[in-house]
């Protein structure tokens, strides 16, 4: 049994420790925004918040969650945080998604991001860049994912 | 996705199939209305018609196709919404905005109170040009566009006929705007109010449809309507299908394509916690799997890697690289079927030659949400829910796996993450062994759905690649770049050989598919030979098909016989369409006057390349500037201009045209291919096998051509020209032509 704080819940789950955080939040929890694309850190797909940094869940073990603040994009975009709903809502006004299936790695990279910028901060076209370099979209969104960042950062300066 | 020269009609094949498809108890569809009867909410659109007609409520107008019945396709609630059904798969494409702009310009509905939902298996939900539901060839608003109309014009028709009752006046006296009908003395009945009346009034077989200058909606820029649930995650996939009870399934897949089992010790994977059974199940070409069934796809996943399987490969070819090459090589020496042909004296003797040879490697798809399939078996018969481009295809499949008829398989098709032609597969592959899973573990004792899950391992190694392709070239040409003789040579699998597609996609043993791209729409004497190898390896259609490799060896050469003669690359492709193709003038003229082409300085190191191409009967042209940089080619900025007719929805187009460029920008960089090494795909995953990252995204500009012309469709042509636009740019930095791709620089 492992104890887990989801979107500010907590969790107790009869699962073996070693299972990737993505497949606890998918197939255990029905938490199914975050999405599997590669497996292997690869693509971003299943990017999700561990005390606010972006790590790949597809590859984090559940043992490395315990005891900290996971954060999926349902929560991120609910709403209640400031940076997530502006980041959602530059992703909506600029039209980013296509299949939109690596959107949620995607915005949960962007949030990460932004909040990692000191206060008032804008990224440069280089820094959005780097920051959203380990999520890949084959439907080719990255010119509308660099206009929504952008937005946001604005929105939320 | 299918081909440009997809036939038209179906093959003989194919027909069969369909009219197999077209079971008895849909001859209730005639009589189908638009409209739910009161106190049925919650049902499934496509159910209620058939109650509808049942009780004798419905109106009747038998001379409608299924297709052709708005009340497979709307349903108006009380208060107002209006949920327009989607005979597609939405994959990305944009098809679930696009279609019910459609329908709803015709309706006059409110555009903020349109829903959407996805159709079945069902005849209502094909193609009305090729009577299947089949989402390729761009075709979803090309074939879709009068017939969306037409369903909106019809239910609009049969609100204001009811109007017309309610307040005892004339048709004439009414008009609708925005969701409601207005009456004399300023009357108004919102659409929802108006709804269960509407539903007895008869369905007109002919509606007469508004004047392309009065159009709302059609035209205007419009966000996506999935837009805030892809934006939020709450947007399901096929893969977050949850049925009760449900198992998942993992399969370990033959090494080589084809091979079956020596031996299986399951004796691990039967011990990871989770794991319900270990199940041996046929695949095709004869091969075998093992699938592993589980609680979740982790310990299903976890059960597969503790299997110890050896394979036999006896008797199955095992494909390798570089003999495949050499083979190719080989061929494209010998005669083969002509396509074109044209008298090829003047080459020995012509004044400048270029003689050329193109590699092209094979390619995977490489959907982000990797293939899958959830079935469950029931006591009279079976369904399917699955992101698939060909719903009807896929059912018939299944109902071979099953011993059903095929009335008895029901498909619900899913959104999808991605697909570019990878989930319209003649064979049903991935469907079929997911109802080869279904079947085994029902045999097993599991009566339980099952949803299968590929892992990305299981898609980049999966087979039914873009196929490998070797072009050959020999041209002669004047001073002044007028070509006297082109000897051209194509070997590369035909992707319609051994499909349903076959009689009407080969003709005089060429796959118009290969071809398709070639020499059009330059006036070229060309003589084209075409070679169709056999090899085992499965092979598909690919985002733009043949384009994908025809469109960069007619722009590379063209640019390349341009510099040759010292002339300016746009002025020498103005030249050959001479007052001919006026929308491959349009899109190149847009392209070149919006990028600044031949009037801005580029920076030092930049170079200007172009191309054009059309495909599925749209036109798109590129200017681009890129560089190299430490010896890496860089692409920095796309300008393109479009010509698909009337762009339904610009900010769509604008979307398909960025991310096919990015799609073809991916066939440009180291890794992207895949390759055989002993029969086994040497690639696993995004490590080995590109996909283009935001870090070589250029900057974009869309410029579309006014048009009111019928739309052309945009899911692909994106993709043809930008490969060649950047190849050569490149060229003009090196002197050297790129001959390969990925890029190989000389």
């Amino acid at each position: 049994m492992i104890t887990l704080d989801i979107n500010g819940h907590e969790h107790t789950l009869d699962v073996a420790p070693d299972t990737p955080l993505l497949w606890a939040l998918r197939d255990t929890l029905g938490l199914t925004g975050t999405k599997f694309g590669c497996g292997a850190a690869l693509c971003g797909a299943c990017t999700v918040h561990l005390d606010g940094q972006a790590v790949r869940s597809c590859i984090t073990p559940i043992s490395a969650a315990a005891g900290k603040k996971v954060t999926t994009i349902e929560a991120a975009t609910d709403g209640g945080d400031r940076i997530g709903a502006a980041v959602r809502d530059a992703w909506v006004k600029h039209d980013v998604a296509q299949c939109g299936y690596c959107q949620s790695g995607q915005i949960m990279s962007a949030t990460a991001f932004l909040k990692s910028l000191p206060q008032g901060k804008q990224p440069t076209p280089e820094e959005i860049d780097a920051a959203m370099a380990g999520n890949l979209c084959r439907c080719g969104t990255y010119a509308r994912i660099r206009a929504a960042i952008a937005d946001a950062a604005r929105t939320i300066a | 996705m299918l081909p440009d020269t997809f036939p038209d009609p179906l093959p003989p094949a194919l027909r069969d199939l369909l009219q197999r498809d077209d079971p008895a108890p849909h001859a209730a569809m005639s009589r189908r209305s638009f409209l739910k009867l009161t106190g049925l909410g919650g049902l499934a659109l496509g159910a209620f018609p058939l109650i509808a007609a049942a009780q004798g409520t419905a109106a009747k107008t038998e001379s409608l196709k299924p297709t052709q019945q708005p009340s497979a396709f709307l349903h108006i609630d009380a208060d107002g919404v209006v949920t327009v059904a989607i005979n597609r798969l939405e994959f990305g494409q944009g098809v679930q905005t696009a279609l019910p702009m459609i329908l709803a310009e015709e309706l006059d509905a409110d555009w903020s109170k349109v829903r959407t939902r996805f159709g079945d298996s069902s005849p209502a939900y094909a193609d009305p040009a090729y009577g299947m539901h089949i989402t390729g060839g761009s075709n979803s608003v090309k074939n879709s566009f009068v017939q969306y109309r037409e369903l909106g014009a019809r239910a609009r028709a049969m609100l204001l006929s009811a109007a017309a009752a309610r307040w005892n006046v004339d048709v004439a006296a009414l008009r609708t705007e925005s969701g409601k009908v207005l009456g004399p003395g300023g009357r108004s009945l919102g659409y929802g109010e108006l709804a269960e009346a509407a539903m007895a009034q008869p369905v007109p077989a002919r509606v007469a449809l508004k004047d392309p200058k009065n159009f709302r909606l059609i035209g205007r820029a419009t966000p996506r309507l999935d837009g805030g649930a892809k934006s939020s995650g709450r947007q399901d996939f096929g893969i977050d299908v949850h049925l009760p009870g449900q198992l998942t399934a993992v399969i370990a897949h033959p090494p080589v394509f084809g091979a079956r089992l020596r031996t299986v010790d399951d004796k691990a994977a039967r011990r990871v916690k989770g794991v319900k059974a270990v199940l041996r199940v046929p695949l095709e070409r004869g091969g075998e799997g093992v699938a592993v069934l589980a609680d979740g796809y982790w310990p299903a996943k976890q059960g597969r890697e503790a299997l110890a399987l050896e394979w036999d490969t006896a008797g199955v070819e095992r494909v390798d690289s570089a003999r495949q090459l050499a083979q190719y090589r080989e061929l494209a020496a010998q005669p083969g079927p002509r396509h074109f042909d044209a008298d090829m004296t003047p080459l020995d003797n012509a004044p400048h030659r270029i003689e050329a040879e193109f590699v092209f490697p094979y390619l995977a798809h490489a959907p982000m949400e990797p293939l899958n399939c959830t079935v469950r078996i029931g006591a009279d018969g079976a369904e399917l829910w699955v992101g698939t481009q060909f719903p009807g295809i896929d059912g018939q499949a299944a109902a071979r796996v099953f011993g059903l008829k095929p009335e008895q398989v029901k498909v619900h098709v899913q959104m999808a993450g991605g697909g570019f032609g990878r989930r319209a597969v003649g064979s049903s592959d991935y469907v079929v062994e997911a109802c080869e899973i279904a079947k085994a573990a029902r045999a097993a004792g599991f009566d339980a759905p099952v949803r299968m899950v590929w892992s990305r391992e299981d898609d980049i190694r999966g087979g039914y690649y873009r196929p490998m392709h070797l072009h050959r070239a020999r041209i002669g040409f004047d001073g002044r770049g007028r070509v006297l003789a082109w000897d051209h040579v194509l070997v590369g699998q035909s992707i319609a050989a051994g499909t349903p597609f076959e009689g009407g996609m080969i003709k005089n043993g060429v796959d118009r598919s290969a071809v398709e791209g070639m020499r059009e729409p330059y006036p070229l004497p060309m003589r084209l030979t075409v070679h169709h190898p056999k090899l085992n390896v499965p092979v598909l259609w690919w985002r733009s098909v043949g384009s994908t490799h025809t469109a960069f060896v007619m722009e590379t050469l063209l640019d390349e016989i341009a510099r040759a003669t010292q002339q300016d690359p746009v002025a020498y492709r103005l030249a050959l369409f001479g007052d001919q193709h006026p929308r491959h003038r349009a899109a190149l003229q847009l392209a070149v006057d919006k990028s600044g082409y031949g009037k801005r300085r580029l920076p030092a190191g930049r170079a200007w390349g172009v191309a054009v191409h059309e495909s599925f009967s749209s036109v798109v042209a590129y200017v681009v500037e890129a560089s190299l940089q430490q010896g890496r080619p860089v692409l920095h900025r796309v300008t393109a201009g479009v010509h698909c007719n009337l762009a339904v929805n610009p900010r769509g187009v604008e979307a398909q045209v960025q991310g096919a460029a990015m799609m073809a920008l991916s066939m440009c960089l180291p890794g992207a291919a895949i390759t055989f090494k002993d029969g086994e795909v040497e690639q696993r995953n995004f490590d080995a096998y590109t996909v283009a990252r935001i870090t070589e995204a250029p900057e974009f500009d869309v410029h579309i051509v006014p048009s009111a012309e019928p739309p052309t469709g945009m899911g692909e042509p994106g993709l043809p020209p930008l490969a060649p636009a950047f190849a050569n740019a490149i060229a003009r930095l090196t002197g050297q032509p790129i001959r390969e791709l990925p890029f190989q620089l000389a």
